[in-house]
């Protein structure tokens, strides 16, 4: 695979004249350059979102009002989420498809790269719209990042305008984002690249691609609404124009659920490359892999009601809703599986990058197993709108697609930068991070089950023992990742041993044959796939 | 270049398929909104019911071996100051048999008013069974200063209603209109 580099070198030295400084950044079409700015801006919305958190987490240390004002509270959980939703998450997971989708199908670049530039930087001034809200007279958006609508319409500040145009630019840089994968990997496999021999992570992302195609347009339509009905007197949402306050919690979770799993399938395929890396062994049940990952999609257009189980359905679609969520236990337990049994008798070690990938199946799973719990209607009614729903979406959130995005930053670092991650230090990150992020999450379970409700800036004494502890969880889990940060930017100080071209023994794939760093410009003569890479 | 070359592929129509789908997902969006509403019309999904006069009961057809409760509910939205109530709480009915419920309005302040009221049902599988005559939430109820209205609702239930439903509630918002009907938006369309 050398020759493929060398020949680059030698002939396309034109390729090398890349424009320096600010200019680089600003007009890159480089897929390289573009993940890392979209990495880079995720790490930063994940540093401001945590900050949020933390506010919430000090306000609710003791029971009673100390720090912020009710409506300062409620602006924190709405941005919280929105920012690590569509700010750290999504962008994070878009750094790694272009970074690694094109070097993984042996394509030179992704195949949109002047649109690819756009995509990344529409998103940064989204932010800054979306942040700069919490200036205006009366604050920022305070109605949960659901923004259910009458909340979001009759009861808004005049930020809702801002919102609305910052979650526009936000699905428009997504869909950008989702048509460049699917034309890159529709037409830019390299001969041999058959869809079954691709890397699970390109799977995963090619079905998230589409999954965002589907819905972003229709959350683009959500928020035009609650815009019309705020400011040019529809009535979508409103009852008393003959509207319908339910039909945005119907529109808005039709979105919502399939972008859950917009959040977690690119997971899946990180760590399908990451335990038969570290395990030595191939990835056990690669083409079920595969399907479950489409199941999943699909299922996921049919469940979003399971989100709304009180608001007084019929019990026919209460029914509906509950056996469709519990039927994706199905694939997701397939994959868990998979997982488990390609470490069986794998001759395993512990490198970061399978610390925090281990983690994630056994935390990940954690948190679908209290999802079967709320996917049950009858006890639902108990959970509704508590601390247990907090609990579930953060084990999967956090403590599954953060973990993940982690595990591939570690896994992927040597590549990216030439150095390898100073492992003393990643390994702290992991310890301090799974334990403190178990203290934060888990008791959250307790009390939402003894009733303390979520979004509430106060609470009743009985519960505060347990908030001391999670806020504790909190501010540790926070601080640790100031670990994470040194050892990435330790890495891009070039500091630390150097990576070799294949810095993981057991790793498989197209990425490992090129040189640490990899060269800006990488298969411009496309490899020739005869084996199976997995 | 090497002599390996990368074939040429035409990326413009992949991404026009794409762009399409994009478009027809917003468009569908906003069909979900017509959409649903026929939805819960037909189904009585979410509560709610036909707000439009439905033909007369044919007399012959109580069926008088059952009793079905119906309970009425009444609130006006935040914001308007009118006291909005119905003359009984709950009555006890055959199925296909008409009854006639009066309900009040009294607008406090001191200034002429319009008022909407809106209907719902619960549950919302009773809801396509409960079927009115005449009711005045056909139409806004134009309320001028400290005046009270007494407005009739007359309804049967359909005599097909399915056994288990032994009670049902009809709950009435009552909704500020003012502005609405000044500038001459019809809100509840009666044309039916």
């Amino acid at each position: 695979m050398s020759t493929v580099v060398d020949t680059h070198l030698d002939h396309d030295d034109h390729h090398d004249h890349k424009p320096t400084g600010i200019k680089r950044w600003l007009f890159t079409t480089n897929h390289k350059d573009i993940g890392t700015l979209y990495l880079l801006f995720s790490f930063l919305m994940f540093f401001v979102g945590g900050t949020m958190a933390l506010v919430i987490r000090a306000e609710l240390f003791q029971p009673g009002m100390q720090i912020v004002d009710p409506h300062f509270f409620n602006q924190m959980t709405t941005m919280h989420g929105l920012i690590m939703v569509f700010g750290a998450v999504m962008p994070a997971f878009t750094g790694l498809a272009n970074w690694m989708i094109p070097m993984m199908i042996g394509a030179p670049d992704m195949a949109l790269p002047r649109m690819n530039n756009w995509s990344f930087w529409i998103l940064p001034f989204a932010f800054i719209i979306l942040m700069s809200s919490m200036l205006m007279p009366g604050g920022g958006p305070a109605f949960g990042w659901t923004f259910y609508a009458p909340l979001s319409t009759t009861y808004s500040t005049d930020s809702t305008a801002l919102f609305v145009f910052a979650i526009h630019i936000m699905g428009i840089s997504s869909i950008m984002g989702a048509i460049n994968v699917i034309v890159t990997i529709m037409n830019m496999r390299a001969p041999g690249m058959t869809y079954m021999r691709m890397p699970l992570f390109v799977w995963t992302w090619f079905i998230t691609a589409f999954l965002l195609i589907a819905v972003m347009p229709v959350l683009a339509g959500v928020v035009t609404m609650v815009l019309t009905d705020k400011y040019f007197a529809t009535s979508f949402f409103d009852a008393a124009g003959g509207g319908d306050p339910v039909l945005f919690q119907h529109l808005f979770w039709f979105f919502g659920h399939p972008e859950v799993y917009i959040m977690i399938l690119p997971s899946f395929g990180i760590v399908s490359a990451i335990i038969p890396a570290f395990a030595r062994k191939p990835l056990f049940g690669y083409a079920s892999m595969v399907y479950a990952t489409a199941a999943i999609a699909g299922l996921s257009f049919l469940v979003w009601a399971h989100h709304m189980f009180t608001t007084g359905m019929p019990v026919f679609a209460s029914l509906f809703f509950m056996y469709m969520t519990m039927l994706i236990a199905v694939p997701t337990g397939v994959k868990v599986f998979n997982w488990v049994s390609t470490m069986w008798r794998g001759a395993m070690t512990f490198e970061p990058p399978m610390l925090f990938a281990l983690a994630f199946v056994i935390l990940f799973t954690i948190g679908g197993f209290s999802g079967i719990m709320l996917a049950l209607t009858p006890v639902d009614y108990q959970y509704h709108d508590t601390y247990f729903v907090v609990a579930h979406f953060h084990y999967v959130l956090v403590s599954g697609a953060v973990f993940s995005i982690m595990a591939a930053a570690y896994y992927w670092l040597p590549k990216w930068s030439g150095y390898m991650p100073n492992e003393g230090l990643a390994k702290l990150h992991f310890w301090c991070s799974v334990i403190s992020v178990n203290i934060l999450f888990f008791p959250m379970h307790f009390v939402g089950l003894a009733g303390m409700p979520r979004r509430i800036p106060d609470y009743a004494l009985q519960f505060a023992d347990i908030n001391a502890v999670v806020s504790v969880g909190a501010f540790l889990f926070g601080f640790s990742q100031l670990i994470f940060l040194a050892v990435v930017l330790k890495c891009m100080a070039k500091q630390g041993d150097k990576a070799p071209a294949k810095p993981w023994e057991g790793a498989e794939g197209l990425e490992w044959e090129v040189p640490s760093p990899a060269p800006y410009h990488t298969f411009d003569t496309p490899p020739t796939i005869e084996e199976p890479v997995r | 270049m090497s002599t390996q070359q990368r074939p040429k592929v035409d990326n413009s129509k992949m991404i026009t398929r794409l762009l399409v789908t994009v478009v027809a997902m917003f468009a569908f969006g906003f069909a979900l909104v017509p959409l649903y509403e026929k939805f819960c019309e037909i189904t009585g999904f979410n509560g709610r019911t036909s707000n439009t006069a439905a033909a007369v009961s044919e007399g012959s057809l109580i069926d008088t071996s059952r009793l079905v409760t119906v309970e009425f509910h009444t609130r006006v939205n935040r914001g308007l100051p009118w006291q909005f109530e119905s003359e009984v709480r709950r009555m006890q009915v055959h199925p296909g048999e008409t009854k006639t419920v009066n309900f009040t309005a009294i607008n406090r302040t001191g200034r002429n008013m319009t008022g909407q009221a809106l209907p719902s049902v619960a549950p919302g599988e009773a809801a396509p069974y409960l079927l009115k005559t005449e009711c005045f939430c056909f139409q806004n109820q134009p309320l001028a200063a400290g005046d009270t209205a007494v407005m009739p609702m007359q309804f049967y239930l359909d005599p097909d209603i399915p056994n288990h439903i032994r009670t049902l509630t009809l709950s009435y918002m009552m909704y500020d209109m003012t502005e609405a009907a000044a500038q001459g938006r019809v809100v509840v369309d009666t044309s039916e």
